[in-house]
């Protein structure tokens, strides 16, 4: 645990009062410290591009009256630097009268160890498998044109100082290692990415020359694109795969049932607590608590403790996802959902890893069930406009349904539709729930977190494809 | 106030000094500190407001032509010295690139041209609130807009860039910042749409009442949309999409892209990749542009580079490492584009929109459907149906997709350039791309 004063002027006494007298008459706030320490690796190109070390060190101070946050962070460690922080703070919330909320639950579960990853593998070991992975696919395939390879781990320490001199603290890996390949076959190039990660070291993933894995789905993806042809275009049944295609619950459901939209009533599902906004056998959870995933958290940002909040039951909305500043205003409580980037940026209620659990049929039924239609098996990336619930999907591997049997794989297949209503159109739900492979980050407000989804095969009965073809 | 040139010299010196101890043979560092205060309002009302204050420095150490780097915010000698020991120690067992360098001598930037980037005026908290009541009263006026976000942001920075060739160089640089996102509710429908003013200095920005009258108006005229159904249609791009195809045609030109062989624009200079009336400019000096630079993040001289005259591709953005590697020399473009236009095309806005007698406006594309490695293009939009030059009703929930290639080959402009962001184009039309909708 690093301790985050000890080379600066401050003693914990001072951090202490220094809050407390910045916080007494709001109703709620704390200081946070972090320390991240963090490495990329990249390999391109047949060389070593980029190796980076970088350790950034800094604390953000937050003070809530009401509806009202003040913010202040700087990477200067010093008694100035956190009393001219405090002074800011005051004097934004000058006629402030809050009561502070001392109240914060508490659990002994850890869902991660307390481990460096960067430091408990070698550089030359990491090398070594970046320039093993761009010798296997380039010998593996003659259309290889190119391969990129990286890794990037981190150590995220915080503590989180709260009025009353109560400390929490939490020590967070992260890796991610990642493939690409590109081939080129009669003039057409086409991309393949795949990638895995969690809260865990990196041997973990790479035991059994599991890499190898990795390699070959991502050229098993790119290899499908170069034979695709141009995607359909118009309104058709879509069949969804399960693991990451499960970030379009995230998009187009999970970022409208967050705290702050619901609050400020500018979610399409603001209005729709208790009523039905799914099939039946449509269950949705965000869950913190699965060990190791890239999404989960021993305890959130605030230092409220994680847990698996259920947001829609066999199809009934139930519960939005919580920070503190949003459950107190809403009348409820935290569900461990307050999250930020870094000490750069204010808490805000954010997913974790959000998953659609199982159902009951197979996917075999699904495909067969289809006349025309897609099966996507892999997104890229996917946007939402939380107000008028729109959302749009970029497929990375999809493919045609021609009665009921799987077709050619298509290319450049967007998917559009409509959050609050695209639940109520999923026909069939899929019993071969799956997570995804460790690899998602989720945008919001210009703050990056990273993020777990999972799903089982779904039917949806209608989705607009955007493709070329008509 | 934001560390002084001094200050940020004496770390960058630091650090060189301590590389070339260490037995690196080349070394190169960015210190950077900046100072931002952001107000922002909900409904009239304060909602949030945020000091931030960031220091940086990345440090690049080279033995022969291995490399590698560290970043920091931590600025205390002790943490230095531990980083760029680590970093050499790093960079020894680092393999060798020999396209690895600084970046050549007779390229650095000799002098700093005065671009007037930096305003010293100071807006106080209570004045940037005051700014944002206007901007909101004026927002919310219409009752069905119900709901008003807005936020004022003032940024003050400075970096000193220097490497062990002698090179020691940076300048302070501002900017004001003031956005409204609006909501407007009717019986059918909830939108939302947003304007936003970003400038130099403070006088340059758009007044309160207007920003916030431009965003309900756009958000009203978005209520109760239309799906329409799949067909080719011509396309009119809005001035904000527009400028963002010329920023996908920036990331194609890269040098790194190019280099890679990852660009639909590759082995594509001297050749027709626009209609003949096409220019395209990346003007680096333009005074108090928002883009603007004396040069680029490896102390490389940028100058005006005319990137398509006459619809033929004269240049790629090149940096030092990739221009090495095409056997090109650096433009002094690291970091992409710096301020981004088309010229103005021949047709007022009037005669575009009357082009046909039917066809589609977009103002918003959402999704991240731009490929290019291919040129494929495919995302979500919202817009307007407009026949006979009038805008008959708002469309959404509708894609649109084509291709780069063939998309740049249709492009006609209108004449109405105006120089408010980084990346600016007129308005666009592009016949015969595919809708899907229902």
């Amino acid at each position: 645990m690093s301790n985050f004063f000890d080379k600066s002027d401050l003693t914990r006494k001072d951090v202490d009062n220094i809050v407390s007298d910045t916080l007494k008459n709001c109703d709620d706030g704390e200081l946070y410290f972090e320390d991240l320490k963090s490495e990329s690796i990249l390999l391109d190109d047949n060389k070593i591009k980029s190796s980076n070390y970088s350790s950034d060190l800094g604390f953000g101070f937050r003070a809530i009256s009401n509806e009202v946050v003040a913010y202040s962070h700087s990477n200067e460690i010093s008694k100035d630097s956190l009393k001219s922080s405090s002074e800011n703070l005051k004097s934004t919330l000058k006629s402030s009268k809050g009561t502070y909320n001392h109240e914060i639950p508490k659990t002994n579960n850890k869902f991660y160890e307390d481990i460096n990853p960067i430091e408990q593998k070698s550089l030359d070991s990491k090398l070594e498998v970046l320039n093993k992975v761009n010798d296997y696919l380039r010998k593996k395939d003659s259309t290889v044109k190119q391969v990129t390879a990286s890794f990037s781990g981190e150590q995220k320490s915080i503590e989180i100082i709260r009025s009353s001199g109560e400390a929490l603290t939490d020590v967070r890996p992260l890796i991610r290692f990642n493939v690409s390949v590109m081939l080129e076959k009669n003039g057409r190039k086409e991309t393949g990415v795949y990638g895995i990660g969690g809260r865990q070291s990196y041997d973990d993933y790479l035991k059994n020359d599991n890499w190898k894995n990795v390699c070959e789905e991502a050229l098993r993806i790119a290899s499908v694109n170069l034979d695709s042809k141009p995607a359909p275009a118009g309104e058709m049944k879509v069949v969804l795969g399960p693991g990451w295609p499960a970030i379009l619950i995230h998009e187009a459901i999970g970022h409208g049932l967050e705290g702050d939209f619901n609050r400020k009533k500018t979610s399409a599902f603001h209005d729709l607590m208790g009523q039905k906004v799914a099939s039946e056998g449509v269950t949705i959870v965000d869950d913190g608590t699965i060990d190791k995933r890239r999404g989960s958290l021993t305890i959130d940002d605030e230092g409220t403790p994680t847990e698996r909040t259920v947001l829609i039951e066999n199809g009934i909305l139930k519960n939005f996802m919580q920070d503190r500043l949003n459950a107190r205003l809403m009348n409820t409580r935290s569900t461990g959902s307050g999250r930020r980037e870094n000490y750069k940026h204010i808490v805000l209620p954010r997913m974790r890893n959000t998953m659609m659990l199982s159902g009951k049929q197979t996917q075999e039924e699904m495909i067969k069930s289809v006349d025309k239609g897609i099966f996507a098996v892999s997104f890229g990336g996917g946007q939402v406009d939380i107000t008028s619930g729109k959302f749009v999907f970029n497929c990375t591997e999809a493919y045609e349904i021609n009665n009921g049997k799987i077709g050619s794989p298509i290319k450049g297949a967007t998917l559009v539709g409509d959050g609050p209503s695209i639940l109520k159109e999923v026909s069939m739900v899929g019993n071969d729930m799956m997570m995804d492979p460790g690899i998602g980050t989720c945008g919001k407000a210009g703050q990056g977190v990273p993020v777990g989804v999972a799903q089982p095969s779904i039917l949806i009965n209608k989705m607009t494809v955007g493709g070329t073809k008509l | 106030m934001v560390k002084n040139q001094e200050y940020l010299k004496s770390k960058a010196s630091y650090c060189l000094e301590l590389s070339k101890k260490l037995g690196a043979t080349d070394a190169s560092v960015t210190v950077g500190n900046s100072i931002s205060e952001t107000v922002n309002f909900r409904n009239k009302v304060l909602d949030e407001s945020n000091r931030s204050d960031s220091l940086a420095i990345s440090v690049e150490t080279y033995i022969g032509k291995k490399k590698s780097s560290i970043s920091s915010s931590n600025l205390l000698d002790e943490n230095l010295k531990t980083l760029i020991e680590k970093c050499y120690e790093t960079t020894k067992i680092t393999p060798e690139d020999e396209f690895n360098s600084l970046p050549d001598q007779n390229l650095l930037a000799k002098e700093i041209k005065e671009l007037n980037l930096y305003d010293k005026s100071h807006l106080e908290n209570d004045k940037k609130i005051d700014y944002l009541k206007e901007l909101e009263d004026t927002a919310s006026k219409d009752e069905k807009i119900v709901n008003t976000e807005s936020s004022f942001s003032e940024n003050k920075a400075n970096f000193i860039l220097a490497n062990s060739d002698g090179f020691c160089n940076g300048y302070k640089s501002s900017s004001f910042t003031a956005s409204c996102v609006t909501i407007a509710k009717d019986e059918k429908s909830m939108e939302r749409d947003y304007e936003f003013t970003s400038r130099c200095h403070l006088n340059d920005i758009v007044d309160p009442k207007n920003l916030g009258k431009i965003a309900a108006d756009q958000t009203i005229k978005k209520l109760s949309p239309k799906k329409i159904g799949s067909e080719k249609i011509s396309i009119i791009f809005d001035k904000r999409i527009s400028k963002a195809f010329l920023s996908s045609f920036a990331g194609a030109i890269s040098s790194s892209l190019i280099a890679r062989g990852t660009s639909f624009l590759k082995d594509k200079i001297d050749q027709q990749i626009f209609p003949s009336s096409i220019n395209i400019i990346d003007k680096p000096d333009l005074i108090k542009g928002i883009g603007s630079q004396c040069f680029d993040s490896e102390g490389v001289k940028s100058e005006t580079l005319n990137l398509v005259k006459s619809g033929i591709l004269n240049n790629y953005l090149v940096d030092t490492y990739n221009g090495k590697k095409l056997n090109l020399k650096s433009n002094g473009r690291k970091d992409g584009s710096t301020n981004l236009y088309f010229e103005n095309g021949k047709m007022s806005y009037e005669e575009l929109i009357n082009i046909n007698s039917r066809s589609l406006y977009i103002t918003e594309t959402i999704g991240h459907g731009t490929n290019l490695v291919t040129g494929d293009y495919s995302v979500g939009a919202n817009g307007f149906l407009v026949e006979n030059g009038e805008f008959k009703y708002p469309v959404s929930e509708i894609t649109i997709a084509g291709n780069f290639k063939d998309m740049f080959k249709n492009l006609i402009l209108a004449n109405d350039l105006d120089f408010k962001y980084s990346v600016n184009s007129p308005t666009m039309i592009i016949e015969g791309m595919t809708v899907a909708g229902k």
